[in-house]
């Protein structure tokens, strides 16, 4: 069936996952449900202990069978050690057919991949996937689908019962002995635990795991003793070094920096430009230069951020700091200073990952966004966005907040350079739709700046700004003129995964790779 | 004399780069530099100056550099090199050849001659390829004004600061005495021949304000430009360049008043009570095209 | 042109290509290995066939590695490999071995 997006869903997909084509971004807007619940075995008795020796005992204590949904938070990036920790301990029991809803993987659990080609995972539903797992998906390994979604999505599936978790496995920098965890204090501090708040609501049994046992009460709490089973103490939760890094120093690179001018310059020419406006960018090298480069202006202007939202770095905090900034509203900290930021600053606050981004809750913080920066591998001349597989067709990415955040915002700004190596960015149509074209309103280059004919509002503030103007199909052309025109990929028949919009519809398939055939 | 429109361009930020790498030959001229330099020369590894000349041609061939100049920067005649890169710069008709470690009038002459036999065996019309030189030597600075006046295919020279400081027997230290007379004759020379001038490199990336200034106090002795290292620089270096909009008015008054003038048989004349005469036409009509490609002219001369 | 000993020419960074030419055992062998092979696969064997055709290469075995390099690149560390594996080294070339620009280099 073709959407809305104009991909075809293949029936048997639909039929196998029991769900829709993806309609329209704000197709569901106004939508009455029930929300889902959780099984909770209760505590009365107050001599019981929630401790547990080891991991090794507690996935016995937790009961994990075959089939069952297990849970993880991606807090520690790429330094997190509790996955690969708890699947060792769960594929020694031999259980098989588990359905992993992480909120997303990396590379650091590669180690995982040979659980996917023995069956012990055979479902994945994560924000997306980087490393050997994508690969495993590409290439066939995994069983059932990998449903990759959004944050927001995520936290969606799990309060409408679309996903059901069983056992919640949570990494906190710090806990007491009763399950109070919070995200700074302990030797992995990550400065939120925000997008485990909704697996510790809604998951049957919740495990918090940490390195450093603090004394009782640990408040206040990012997650609540009254939605915790077990405690868990082990030597390491994650490497620090991988958890959050230095501050990363600002890009030399001027194709960057060109893009990032750009950006500026485009926002202070839009009428949302004024006190009190509300925005959200990433952490490449462009846009961390749009920061900083949009930092100055306010600082010249008097033009105060009243919200700055979502994944947060250093510059943002800097501008915090300077007085720029009222309020930082966090769901994920980059580095360092973010972390430090959090801990002893007051107008910097951390929210849920529903609070962020669910779009099926009574309204989320990036329905209030002004401005979001993003990146993307691909647009296309529709302006979709492709933001989790590579033009090869390998599943190398995920979706984050960016579906969220471009359907929130006024106006959602996309930095892409026109080629990467000779791969264009700008193409006529992307390798997997993730973020729909209708959500996003600029594309800026180091070729040139297009915006969205939805816009023409935008367009007058662009062009007030002197920005080189061109249109999606011009900078596709100036990108095919120099690469050549891509070869449409070749996949296999079956569908290894899909795009899930949001909503829980869905917006794409990604399908089996299949070895380049000459002719 | 030759009529080529290249003679007397804008050339404020001529950038290098090393003809051998793809990734930075593909598309430089995004940061709008004036002018690129593909290099054959010091950025080649000796055993890779085969394989430079053939990603040249082909860059020079097939790749689109809207507008930016395209000098090649040729191996220096004392090597073995240089005549097979003249061949290849023709073939490939690139803008200008850069002469490296240029010492006299007669450098100028053999890279001259090398052109026209390969203009011949290509086909290329003479006089559509011009001729840059680089001073890097003691010698070649004494040389300056015969250089300047050695071809009429010669558009200017430039100063080449790191082999020049060594012939001096000194080093860069920063504050440019090193270079002050070499930069001082250079630009004496080459407006006394009717030729453009070009000031050294400046190496330190990170040290913009040190950058900023050399620039500045270059284009005040009246330099026309700087070699560029980085894409960086470029920005900086057209902001030095940009005229004020009080220069840009008083050149305005300049060009039209003698345009004027002249057309009436009047050779001197006052603009906003000074005395004006032919002799500052030549700097206002730079000031104006410095003004249009800043992007800062808005009047209809 | 005749193949008389193996020449690399090129390198392994983005946007480049490395093309390893080594002397034939009677035909044409080409191997492709592209970073953008499911994109470009069949515009990169174009172009290094052309190449290969205009320098007059009938036994060779020819790799490819390429990194993402354009068209340009590509045929320029073809002709690179081609030349030195065929007694066009730079060594030749300064002594008056003249390059065929326009010609076969095309």
């Amino acid at each position: 069936m073709i959407n809305a997006v104009g991909r075809d869903i293949p029936e048997k997909v639909l039929k196998d996952l029991n769900m829709k084509p993806f309609a329209g971004t704000y197709a569901r807007n106004g939508e009455e449900y029930t929300k889902a619940a959780p099984k909770v075995r209760a505590w009365m008795d107050p001599k019981e202990s929630k401790m547990v020796e080891s991991i090794a005992d507690v996935v016995k204590k937790c009961n994990i069978k075959d089939g069952m949904t297990i849970s993880f938070h991606h807090h520690f990036r790429e330094g997190d050690y509790i996955v690969n920790m708890v699947m060792e301990e769960i594929h020694k029991l031999g259980v098989k057919d588990l359905t992993i809803c992480a909120s997303s993987l990396g590379k650091a659990h590669n180690p995982i991949v040979p659980m996917i080609e023995d069956g012990t995972i055979t479902n994945i539903q994560s924000s997306g996937v980087r490393g050997q797992i994508g690969e495993a998906i590409s290439t066939g390994k995994l069983k059932g689908y990998a449903i990759m979604r959004s944050h927001g999505g995520r936290v969606r599936a799990i309060e409408s019962g679309d996903v059901h978790i069983d056992v919640a496995f949570i990494g906190a920098p710090t806990c007491d002995c009763y399950g109070n965890m919070r995200a700074v204090g302990g030797k992995s501090d990550c400065g939120v635990l925000s997008y485990a708040y909704v697996d510790a609501q809604y998951a049957d049994k919740v495990v918090a795991i940490t390195d450093t046992l603090v004394p009782y009460p640990n408040i206040p709490a990012s997650i609540s003793q009254v939605n915790v089973d077990y405690v868990v103490v082990v030597d390491e939760i994650g490497n620090p070094a991988k958890i959050a890094t230095g501050a990363a120093k600002p890009t030399t690179d001027v194709r960057k920096i060109m893009m990032a001018e750009y950006c500026t310059q485009f926002v202070i020419n839009t009428p949302y430009f004024k006190d009190g406006f509300s925005y959200q960018t990433g952490v490449g090298g462009a846009s961390i230069a749009s920061t900083i480069s949009l930092g100055k202006i306010m600082k010249e202007r008097g033009i105060k951020m009243g919200l700055g939202l979502g994944g947060i770095a250093g510059p943002m905090c800097e501008l915090l700091e300077q007085g720029l900034i009222e309020k930082i509203v966090d769901t994920q900290d980059f580095d360092l200073k973010a972390i430090e930021s959090i801990s002893t600053n007051p107008n910097h606050i951390e929210i849920t990952g529903s609070e962020y981004a669910n779009p099926m809750n009574k309204g989320a913080y990036v329905n209030q966004l002004d401005f979001v920066i993003l990146a993307s591998l691909e647009v296309d001349t529709h302006f979709n966005c492709n933001v989790v597989v590579d033009s090869n067709g390998m599943v190398t990415g995920a979706q984050g907040g960016h579906p969220d955040t471009a359907a929130g915002a006024k106006c959602t700004i996309v930095i892409a350079p026109l080629l990467q190596g000779r791969t264009p960015a700008i193409c006529t149509d992307v390798t997997t739709v993730t973020t729909p074209g209708e959500t996003v309103d600029v594309v800026i280059t180091d070729y040139g700046v297009a915006v969205n004919p939805a816009r023409p509002d935008l367009l007058e503030c662009a062009k007030a700004a002197k920005l080189p103007l061109k249109t999606i199909e011009e900078l596709r052309d100036m990108a095919y003129a120099i690469t050549g025109e891509p070869e449409p990929i070749k996949f296999g028949d079956r569908v290894v995964g899909v795009i899930e919009a949001r909503d829980g519809t869905i917006i794409d398939v990604v399908r089996q790779i299949k070895d380049y055939e000459w002719d | 004399m030759i009529n080529n429109p290249n003679l007397n361009r804008l050339r404020r930020s001529m950038m290098f780069l090393n003809a051998q790498k793809p990734g930075l030959i593909k598309d430089p001229y995004i940061y709008k530099p004036d002018s690129i330099m593909l290099d054959l020369e010091d950025a080649v590894a000796e055993n890779q100056k085969d394989a430079a000349r053939y990603s040249l041609y082909h860059a020079l061939k097939e790749i689109d550099y809207h507008g930016v100049e395209r000098v090649v920067r040729i191996n220096g005649l004392e090597t073995a090199h240089w005549k097979e890169d003249i061949r290849v710069c023709v073939a490939g008709h690139c803008d200008s050849i850069r002469i490296s470690k240029c010492e006299s009038a007669a450098d100028v002459i053999a890279v001259e001659e090398e052109m026209k036999k390969a203009e011949e065996e290509f086909g290329v019309p003479h006089g559509e390829i011009l001729i840059m030189a680089a001073l890097e030597s003691t010698k070649g600075v004494l040389n300056a004004l015969e250089i300047c006046q050695a071809s009429p295919l010669l558009f200017g020279i430039a100063l080449s600061g790191g082999d020049y400081t060594k012939d001096l027997q000194t080093t860069i230290s920063g504050t440019g005495v090193e270079f002050a007379w070499a930069r001082g004759q250079m630009i004496n020379a080459a407006r006394c021949a009717g030729k453009q001038c070009f000031d050294t490199v400046f190496t330190n990336l990170d040290d913009m304000e040190g950058f900023r200034r050399e620039t500045e106090m270059i284009k005040m002795m009246g330099f026309d430009g700087k070699s560029i290292v980085n894409p960086r620089q470029i920005a900086v270096c057209h902001e030095v360049f940009t005229p004020t909009e009080k220069q840009i008015i008083q050149a305005e008054k300049i060009v039209k008043e003698v345009d004027e003038k002249k057309a009436m048989g009047i050779g001197v004349f006052t603009v906003d009570g000074k005395m004006i005469d032919i002799a500052f036409y030549p700097g206002a009509k730079r000031t104006i095209e410095l003004a249009k490609a800043a992007g800062v002219y808005e009047g209809d001369l | 042109m005749d193949v008389i000993k193996s020449s690399v020419a090129g390198t392994l960074e983005s946007s480049d290509a490395q093309v390893t030419v080594e002397p034939g055992s009677g035909a044409l062998e080409l191997n492709i290995e592209s970073s953008v092979i499911n994109q470009f696969g069949r515009q990169i064997r174009a172009t290094v066939m052309e190449t290969l055709d205009r320098l007059d290469v009938k036994n060779a075995k020819v790799t490819i590695v390429d990194k993402g390099a354009l068209s340009c690149t590509l045929k320029a560390r073809v002709e690179g490999a081609v030349f030195r594996a065929s007694g066009y080294t730079e060594d030749d070339i300064c002594a008056g071995k003249k390059l065929p620009w326009g010609g076969a280099i095309r």
